[in-house]
């Protein structure tokens, strides 16, 4: 056992362990900082594919970024159990029945997955650098990459015009 | 309207001009202020090293005279404490005994002279209210202390060192502004 | 059967170095506060702390025993675990971001050739702005925990500050990214050292930097976190003792640190002003010329903490809206228009002039 994979192993627990406690924990402020547990542990994973701009920006993005936000509106809400709305049974049950889809969705996306094993590259590979993550973005993939950002773009725009209506 | 000094500036309202909105010029201006006061020789007096000097019409502690051979000059005749506005002398009068002509000048003397120091203001009365020049106001002031208690005075603590048998720290509690005079 | 395939001594060598990296950072941030007492008590024209020993030097000491002594209350409302952890968190991302730090060249101990920088990431700007960024966890837990809304204010407003200043932060140094090609601080430091500082190319961006760094640092003129006049003490209102003093320290350690970085990125680094290292470190044997060297980032790190605090005793605070603008509507566009500017030049510089 490598210390690569003593690595791989504590972060998979890291990773799935808060993913458990995000929808486990009552309170939603703990929610979201084991959010960022998972976010922490996720990047782990990365950087053990040798795949440090993506892990980086993983930690930029969303744990600096998005999660604070997060935890801006949740700390602004001040919520708690006393104000937690009285959810309806059918809707718990149309929860159970949307997550077993989804759940069925993955199975079956992830079911021809194992047919074109190739190991994942551990220290070696060089996909997850800048030089090589920036080549393929800019030259391969240029046309979806831009319209991601005009995405971005019109999103932005919306939330401008929403703020903006008062 | 007629200006009094003819040093008033009109405020100037204009808006501000693009360098001016930078605020990097104010900047550096007011940087440069701090950096030259950096540099300047400081005020700061380092106090128990250095002290600074008093005034010569300082009024500080009180203390109570003796004469050349020793003897307390007070008499205890309540002057001072009638003198005084803020009411914190307090007094008691007794007999000179037989024997004692070393120790008081007059007749009577005060057995027990107490100055609230928490309720004197310094100003001064009680020194020239006194007809035998028994009581002054020294160039120290009155420590700090934990409890009220401390601050009223007794005789041992105004009472000026005798002059026959510790003449330094009688020269030392005369100051230098009895030298001068 | 766990067989673990470590180079023993590699890991030692790394933890002596974090350990003697950090052991400086915090001396280097006691000492900052002591000279921040200094800096403010000589601009105000007064000598500043000059008891505790010759000098005042044992100031720093004296402080930090007086925190340890007092007495550690948690607020009775407050949530516990996370009060805790607020200022642990602080402390931590403040110590983190010297990993990337290139503090000298090599070194040759034993026949063993160390590098004076924890780890040569090939990503080491980008890991520098992760850290940075969850720094804010430190401030928003803390102010959150302490259940006291002046507090969650101050919170509020200091993540708001450094999201807002971290962006016109990542712009300045997209431009300067463009010049290096690298986003390696170690051999961004070794451009500078055969060419000119980075300074010379990018004033402006400098400058950008200069003034993000203050923000994220919750320094003057950007501490709305703690304006005490608007938010009593802010975010750290109900800590006290060395959980107060851990959120202060964070404060002079990032200080350091963006000290450190801003003479990374812009000012050579550990090159040796007016000098040719290479050749210097001929004649003199490299151990020497590595200790010249981190002498002379100490150095310019020393006038960049000199500036944060000269700035701090010069210019008073921003209101908050002030601050939002400058970070929107000033910073950024100018941010943008220095990395197009840069890009153009860039561009021209490699295919010619095309017109």
């Amino acid at each position: 056992m490598s210390i690569t994979q003593i690595l791989f192993w504590f972060l998979t627990v890291m990773a799935i362990g808060s993913a458990l406690m995000v929808i486990t924990s009552r309170n939603p402020v703990y929610s979201v900082l084991f959010l960022i547990a998972t976010f922490f542990a996720i990047s782990g994973h990365y950087i053990l594919l040798n795949a440090q701009f993506l892990a980086i920006v993983n930690l930029i993005v969303y744990a600096g970024a998005i999660m604070v936000l997060f935890l801006f509106v949740i700390m602004l809400m001040n919520l708690n159990t006393e104000t937690e709305p009285q959810k309806n049974k059918w809707l718990k049950f149309a929860g159970t029945i949307a997550g077993g889809c989804l759940l069925l969705v993955m199975v079956a996306a992830l079911r021809d997955a194992d047919t074109k094993t190739t190991t994942a590259l551990m220290k070696e590979g060089d996909i997850g650098l800048v030089q090589n993550l920036g080549k393929t973005l800019f030259k391969e993939y240029v046309v979806p990459f831009e319209i991601s950002s005009v995405l971005f773009l019109s999103a932005m725009v919306g939330a401008v015009v929403l703020g903006k209506k008062d | 309207m007629q200006t009094l000094t003819n040093r008033a500036k009109p405020v100037d309202r204009r808006p501000m001009t693009v360098l001016e909105k930078l605020y990097l010029p104010a900047i550096a201006k007011g940087m440069g202020i701090t950096l030259k006061h950096f540099f300047k020789k400081k005020v700061t007096i380092q106090y128990p090293e250095e002290k600074r000097p008093f005034s010569p019409v300082f009024r500080g502690l009180h203390i109570l005279n003796r004469d050349e051979e020793g003897r307390e000059r007070c008499t205890a005749c309540g002057l001072c404490a009638v003198a005084c506005p803020a009411e914190a002398i307090t007094m008691e009068a007794a007999e000179r005994m037989e024997g004692e002509e070393n120790l008081y000048r007059e007749e009577k003397y005060a057995a027990k002279y107490e100055i609230n120091m928490l309720r004197c203001i310094f100003c001064g009365l009680c020194e020239e209210a006194c007809p035998k020049d028994a009581i002054y106001l020294s160039e120290t002031f009155a420590p700090a202390n934990f409890k009220r208690e401390g601050f009223i005075y007794g005789k041992n603590d105004l009472l000026i060192p005798d002059p026959k048998k510790e003449p330094e720290q009688y020269q030392k509690a005369l100051g230098s502004r009895v030298k001068k005079s | 059967m766990i067989n673990l395939a470590i180079d023993l001594a590699f890991i030692l060598e790394k933890l002596v170095l974090i350990a003697v990296i950090i052991v400086i950072s915090l001396l280097v941030a006691l000492y900052t506060t002591f000279g921040e007492r200094k800096v403010a008590g000589y601009i105000q024209d007064r000598y500043g702390p000059n008891r505790a020993g010759p000098g005042g030097i044992f100031q720093p000491f004296a402080d930090g025993i007086k925190l340890f002594m007092k007495e550690d209350v948690i607020p009775s409302s407050s949530n516990r675990f996370l009060f805790i952890l607020g200022p642990g968190i602080a402390m931590t991302m403040a110590m983190l971001t010297s990993a990337v730090i290139p503090w000298g060249n090599e070194i040759t101990i034993a026949g063993r050739t160390i590098s004076l920088q924890i780890a040569d990431i090939n990503i080491g700007i980008l890991y520098v702005f992760g850290v940075v960024s969850m720094g804010v966890y430190g401030i928003m837990i803390g102010g959150w925990a302490s259940n006291n809304k002046f507090s969650l204010l101050a919170a509020l407003r200091g993540a708001s500050q450094m999201i807002s200043y971290e962006l016109a932060m990542g712009l300045s140094i997209i431009a300067l990214l463009m010049l290096t090609g690298s986003l390696s601080l170690k051999t961004i430091v070794d451009q500078q050292s055969t060419g000119w500082w980075n300074f010379f190319y990018q004033p402006l961006g400098f400058l950008i930097f200069l003034i993000c760094a203050f923000a994220e640092c919750n320094r003057t003129p950007f501490d709305l976190p703690e304006a005490e006049s608007e938010l009593n003490q802010g975010y750290h209102q109900e800590y006290s003792s060395m959980k107060l003093g851990f959120y202060l320290f964070a404060e002079y350690v990032n200080m350091f640190i963006s000290s450190a970085l801003m003479s990374t990125l812009y000012f050579g680094g550990y090159d040796i002003p007016f000098v040719n290292d290479a050749s210097m470190g001929q004649s003199i044997g490299t151990n020497w010329l590595a200790v010249l060297q981190a002498v002379s980032l100490f150095a310019k790190v020393g006038f960049f903490l000199f500036f944060f605090m000269w700035v701090r005793w010069t210019i008073p605070r921003f209101r908050y809206d002030q601050l939002m603008k400058l970070g929107w509507k000033g910073l950024i566009p100018l941010a943008l228009f220095n990395m197009v500017i840069t890009g153009l030049i860039v561009l021209i510089k490699e295919n010619g002039w095309p017109f």
